[in-house]
């Protein structure tokens, strides 16, 4: 065993656990305090846990995709061995943020789901961020990526691309007046998304030079 | 004329009892010693100051009326929730930052300015503007515009009376309300949510109806600063945006005012805003509530339940257009 295999083995299992942080912290807080005002999900616990799942997803989607201009960047290949497991937890936090709206705040009102997600712009952003990386998620295994074949499968993990912005205005829609939060999140993904086109329009200036010229 | 029922009538009970103690002798002096202390040493008053406002004062001669809590036949909202969920970008954006930001907050002294087509326009002391008039507690239901809602015990006076006192000419058609815009002891209003000052306004007739309030006060204890001391407005069958909070101006003036949540969007936020469970907002239904501490939402009621008061005000106005 190498070195890096290692650090791999005891990395991945601490890395995995910290991601459950957020949850342990919020399943914590809910069952200590529940519905009490004074306890730490404050007056509107419902709205609380849904935002907070909502903060979590979106962190984790964004540093799923900061991991690969972190590797350009800083050439520290070890980090893309956690790509996948980030990528999951994003998909994991958007599953509890939108159960937890399906099942606390609507309390499973279809009919009322229904109309907020063909009416309400924001929510039906959300939605779409939620289809977008299901198949992500699904595709995830090593078996999958097998089956579809390495260049069908980078093919269709750009989908990412499509969430992280989609989520980014579900945040900043959701907000009322011009909020500072969600525009940090939206830099940020703008940053990410804006390292990749700079990459992309290098190596094709590369490959083909005339092009770039004329 | 023998029989004067009427003018009877309309010597107000405040005019042959004594005035209401608006605010404590002792807690009044205290702020006041404070706010020298303040000039005289810059920030080192401040963890004072801040001290200061963490004590509860109650407010003595207050008047029960027929809005109470057992005739509203709600529960409270409990003291926590009130005070520490608040909307009031002033003090930042988070339901918790007001409580937290406002404590240095110092609501004494305080100017309001009346002015435009008004008998009595100036600037007047707060204690005195609120002397002659009888301090009552009306229990009220509080519907936010983000589909949330309590019901609050205020303390406060009748906003028809004052207006009554300051007697605006006959071309005032419209009251406007301003919030203090003063960045250094409202550290959100650094920021540009929206565009400072905050600005209100209110029809002359729904500023008249009996059911429009100027708070000083809630569970029978000084206003809160997070609840928008020292004074405040509530009129609570409008979306919660309308009842604008530390008010140091109302104008009486012929136009439509500018209302601030309306000049952010107001594709989203009318004029009226009144509480409308079959208009909703373009970003969530407004067909039903949390009720602040329940688990369920409840159906949203026309005028958030006063249409009984307020409903002939808008007979015949279509709603969906004056949302």
């Amino acid at each position: 065993m190498t070195r890096a295999d290692a650090i791999n083995r005891a990395a991945k299992p601490v890395v995995f656990v910290a991601c459950l942080g957020p949850l342990a912290w919020i399943a914590w807080a809910a069952i200590a305090s529940g519905l009490d005002p004074s306890g730490p999900l404050g007056a509107n616990p419902i709205e609380y846990i849904n935002r907070y799942l909502g903060d979590w997803a979106i962190r984790f989607l964004l540093g799923a995709l900061a991991i690969t201009p972190l590797r350009g960047i800083t050439g520290w290949a070890a980090v893309m061995r956690f790509r996948r497991m980030i990528g999951l937890y994003a998909f994991f936090y958007v599953c509890l943020h939108l159960s937890s709206y399906i099942g606390l705040d609507q309390f499973f009102d279809w009919r009322e789901i229904w109309n907020d997600i063909i009416k309400r712009n924001y929510i039906t952003f959300g939605m779409v961020t939620f289809v977008l990386l299901a198949p992500l998620a699904a595709t995830s295994t090593n078996a999958m990526v097998k089956r579809l074949g390495g260049k069908r499968w980078v093919n269709l993990h750009k989908l990412v691309y499509g969430a992280g912005i989609l989520a980014c205005f579900h945040f900043y829609m959701m907000r009322k007046g011009v909020q500072l939060e969600p525009i940090i999140y939206a830099g940020i993904c703008a940053v990410l998304l804006g390292y990749r086109v700079v990459k992309h329009l290098k190596k094709k200036a590369q490959l083909n030079p005339k092009a770039g010229a004329a | 004329m023998l029989i004067k029922s009427k003018k009877a009538s309309d010597v107000r009970s405040s005019e042959i009892t004594s005035p209401s103690v608006y605010l404590d002798r002792r807690r009044f002096l205290q702020s006041a010693a404070m706010v020298g202390a303040g000039a005289a040493f810059g920030t080192i008053a401040g963890p004072a100051l801040a001290a200061t406002e963490k004590t509860r004062v109650k407010l003595a001669g207050v008047n029960k009326t027929k809005w109470t809590q057992e005739s509203l036949g709600e529960k409270l909202t409990d003291y926590g929730s009130v005070t520490r969920y608040n909307n009031f970008y002033e003090f930042g954006t988070g339901k918790t930052d007001p409580a937290d930001n406002s404590n240095k907050f110092m609501p004494r002294p305080w100017n309001l300015a009346v002015d435009g087509a008004v008998e009595k326009p100036g600037v007047y002391d707060l204690e005195d503007f609120l002397k002659p008039h009888q301090l009552e507690e009306r229990v009220y239901r509080f519907r936010c515009v983000e589909a949330w809602s309590m019901v609050i015990p205020w303390v406060g006076i009748p906003l028809a009376d004052v207006i009554k006192r300051m007697n605006p000419a006959g071309n005032a058609k419209y009251v406007a309300f301003e919030t203090l815009k003063d960045a250094k002891r409202m550290p959100g209003q650094r920021r540009a949510v929206l565009d400072w000052p905050y600005r209100e306004g209110l029809r002359m007739d729904e500023a008249m109806n009996p059911l429009s309030f100027l708070v000083v006060g809630l569970y029978g204890e000084v206003l809160p600063n997070q609840n928008g001391a020292p004074l405040r407005l509530m009129v609570p069958w409008k979306y919660g945006f309308k009842s604008i909070k530390s008010i140091v101006k109302m104008t009486f003036q012929e136009k439509e005012p500018p209302t601030s949540w309306n000049m952010a969007s107001a594709r989203e936020y009318g004029f009226y805003s009144n509480v409308n469970p079959t208009v909703n907002h373009p970003r969530w239904s407004q067909a039903r509530e949390r009720r602040i501490g329940d688990f369920l939402k409840r159906p949203t009621k026309m005028f958030n339940g006063y249409e009984e008061e307020v409903g002939q005000m808008y007979a015949g106005m279509d709603l969906r257009k004056n949302y």
